[in-house]
């Protein structure tokens, strides 16, 4: 399809003997929440790498609304729409919640070759980050120190970092990793209301978060796509069942 | 939890512009409390503060808010003050030309060399601009017609359109403090910019960086180019205060020199590169003039400094005040 926002094709990846990446084609549509799942290992954080440019495939073809990403690294393509959160946590930890958000937007809106004046005071920057940070209800820890946030702070604050860039595809590693299960839930209603806004890839062990969100799964076993769909479709498929859900859905 | 305090708060504390202006206020006085005793010396003493200020003002930059641990920035001193030196020995003594060619030259080799330097990081960033450093100083022993390894004498200092301005030692002190003052709140204002906001951010998380849209390596490239055009403004300076250049002024002893006078003043405060450049050089001085083997007091004082003031002078005056004020 030609206005697919992600479609990846006959993606490959190899570390060594390892097979990561085996072949995976998928396709993400306008607005579509697109779930991945799979067990430990089966290559999902590796796919992501690849999709944000962190590393680079072997083989094989993405496009970003029609252009080709391949060749690009990682901040040109953040230029082009997209977005990402890390399956371990990564903000600037010294810099304030606030100043993490505001870095975003100034990624995304006019230059940062300026030299002299004080960005901190910009309002402009600063009435966007804090927009950013209020839709994941961190604004008012705005002024506290990221290394200083709770776990589950510095999940809704990569969040907001990723929302800040007005992305038009956003990649979520696990973003409920390691939180507790009133933040999962905060998360998990906060990328209610974000879908549709723009298309998200979503990787997640939490099943009840999945299938609550999910427009269409893939699931990835051993780096290659053993069935994809609708949740429906996908629950009910049979080798996905003897394959990984079976356990997971007990 | 030194380690993650902010690298730049984000308002400027009061503290802060106290020290600064105490700071400035006590290098303007000290001309007048120098016609007191051995002007000359006194005088000259001071600039040499102030030029080797200018240069660890740059240090500080790469190392306390870019993390790129620079080993070779004696070079850029050398090469600005080898610009002043040569352009004399043909004859071009006026500052209008030569001041703009020495920072342009420093400019320049920091961006050749900070394409090459910046694709590495840690400990490989650290022995390249240690090696470019070196490699800097062995061409400048190896120019035969300026002097080689012995250096080279200038034939008078810089002129300003045709004004024989560095003639007076005040003058030369007041311009070097001007020069100072400028280079530092150059430095602030880039390090709350937007610009510094992305400089600062590189150190923290690059592929964070990398991965909301900047490509790192040019903003890190454009610091390094800012702190190597400083270097040589301070090679300008330098070459104008001792009438004289030689490879001595690139020598790795010197790179190392300006590290520890960041670390003696406290890395990430800008202001703290003034202060250790001065405690380093004075207490040089003094202790040179109590034995002839002052290294061995200096060396271990040094260490322990390093060791025992995280954060420099200023942070040890810091907590010490901390201390007091709890009881
Ligand atoms: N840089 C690397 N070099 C070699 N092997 C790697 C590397 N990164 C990942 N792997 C291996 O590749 C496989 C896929 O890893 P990946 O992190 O993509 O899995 P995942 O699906 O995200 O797992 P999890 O659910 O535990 O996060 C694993 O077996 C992992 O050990
Ligand atoms: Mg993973």
């Amino acid at each position: 399809m030609a206005d697919a926002v992600l479609l990846i094709e006959n993606l490959r990846k190899r570390f060594g003997g390892l097979v990561v990446t085996d072949g995976v084609t998928l396709e993400i549509g306008p607005g579509e929440l697109h779930a991945v799942i799979g067990p430990n290992g089966a290559g999902k954080t590796t796919l992501i790498h690849q999709i944000s440019g962190t590393l680079t495939p072997d083989g094989g073809r993405m496009l970003l609304n029609g252009a080709d990403i391949m060749p690009l690294p990682p901040n040109e393509r953040a230029r082009l729409g997209l977005a990402r959160s890390f399956q371990i946590t990564s903000v600037l930890p010294r810099f304030s919640a606030l100043e993490n958000v505001a870095l975003a937007v100034q990624a995304r809106s006019g230059s940062s070759y300026r030299f002299l004046r004080p960005a901190a005071r910009e309002a402009e920057l600063n009435d966007q980050a804090m927009a950013a940070l209020t839709e994941v209800s961190l604004d008012h820890r705005a002024d506290i120190v990221a290394a200083h946030l709770s776990h589950g702070e510095k999940r809704a604050l990569e969040l907001a970092i990723a929302l800040a860039l007005e992305p038009k595809l956003l990649l979520l590693d696990e973003p409920m990793a390691g939180t507790g299960p009133e933040e999962s839930e905060r998360i998990v209603a906060v990328l209610k209301k974000l879908k549709g806004r723009f298309a998200m890839l979503l990787v997640e062990h939490d099943m009840d978060a999945v299938f609550a969100l999910a427009d269409k799964i893939s699931v990835l076993v051993y780096g290659r796509v053993l069935a994809s769909g609708t949740p429906h479709e996908v629950r009910n498929d049979p080798a996905v069942t003897e394959a990984y859900l079976g356990e997971e859905l007990e | 939890m030194s380690m993650l305090a902010p690298a730049m708060p984000v308002r400027r504390s009061a503290r802060t512009e106290i020290a600064v202006a105490a700071i400035f206020i006590a290098l303007a006085l000290v001309p007048f409390a120098a016609a007191y005793g051995a002007q000359g010396y006194i005088l000259s003493l001071f600039v040499r503060v102030m030029v080797f200020a200018i240069a660890a003002l740059a240090v500080d930059f790469l190392c306390g808010f870019g993390g790129l641990i620079t080993f070779g920035h004696a070079a850029f001193i050398g090469l600005g003050a080898y610009t002043v030196a040569i352009a004399g020995a043909h004859g071009v003594t006026d500052m209008a030309i030569t001041l703009p060619l020495a920072i342009l030259v420093s400019a320049l080799f920091a961006y050749v060399t900070g394409t090459i330097c910046l694709r590495t990081s840690g400990v490989y960033f650290i022995m390249i601009t240690l090696a470019f450093g070196q490699m800097a100083y062995f061409i400048a022993g190896s120019l035969a017609p300026y002097g080689g390894d012995d250096g080279i004498t200038l034939p008078a200092r810089s002129t300003l359109f045709g004004l024989a301005v560095f003639k007076d030692d005040r003058a030369l002190y007041y311009v070097t403090l001007g020069f100072l003052a400028g280079a530092y709140f150059l430095l602030r204002a880039v390090v709350y910019s937007r610009f510094g906001r992305v400089f600062r951010g590189a150190r923290e998380n690059p592929t964070r960086m990398a991965t909301i849209g900047f490509d790192v390596f040019r903003y890190q490239r454009i610091g390094y180019v800012i702190a190597g055009a400083l270097g040589g403004l301070a090679g300008f300076l330098l070459a104008n205060a001792t009438e004289f250049v030689s490879p001595a002024y690139m020598s790795w002893q010197r790179s190392g020199e300006l590290i520890i006078m960041v670390i003696f003043g406290g890395l990430g405060t800008l202001y703290g590169a003034i202060v250790g450049a001065a405690s380093f050089l004075l207490l040089e001085e003094v202790l040179a003039g109590f034995t002839e083997n002052w290294k061995l007091i200096f060396g271990p004082l040094l260490v322990l400094i390093v060791l025992f003031a995280r954060g420099g002078m200023v942070g040890l005056v810091t907590s010490i005040k901390a201390r007091l004020t709890r009881g």
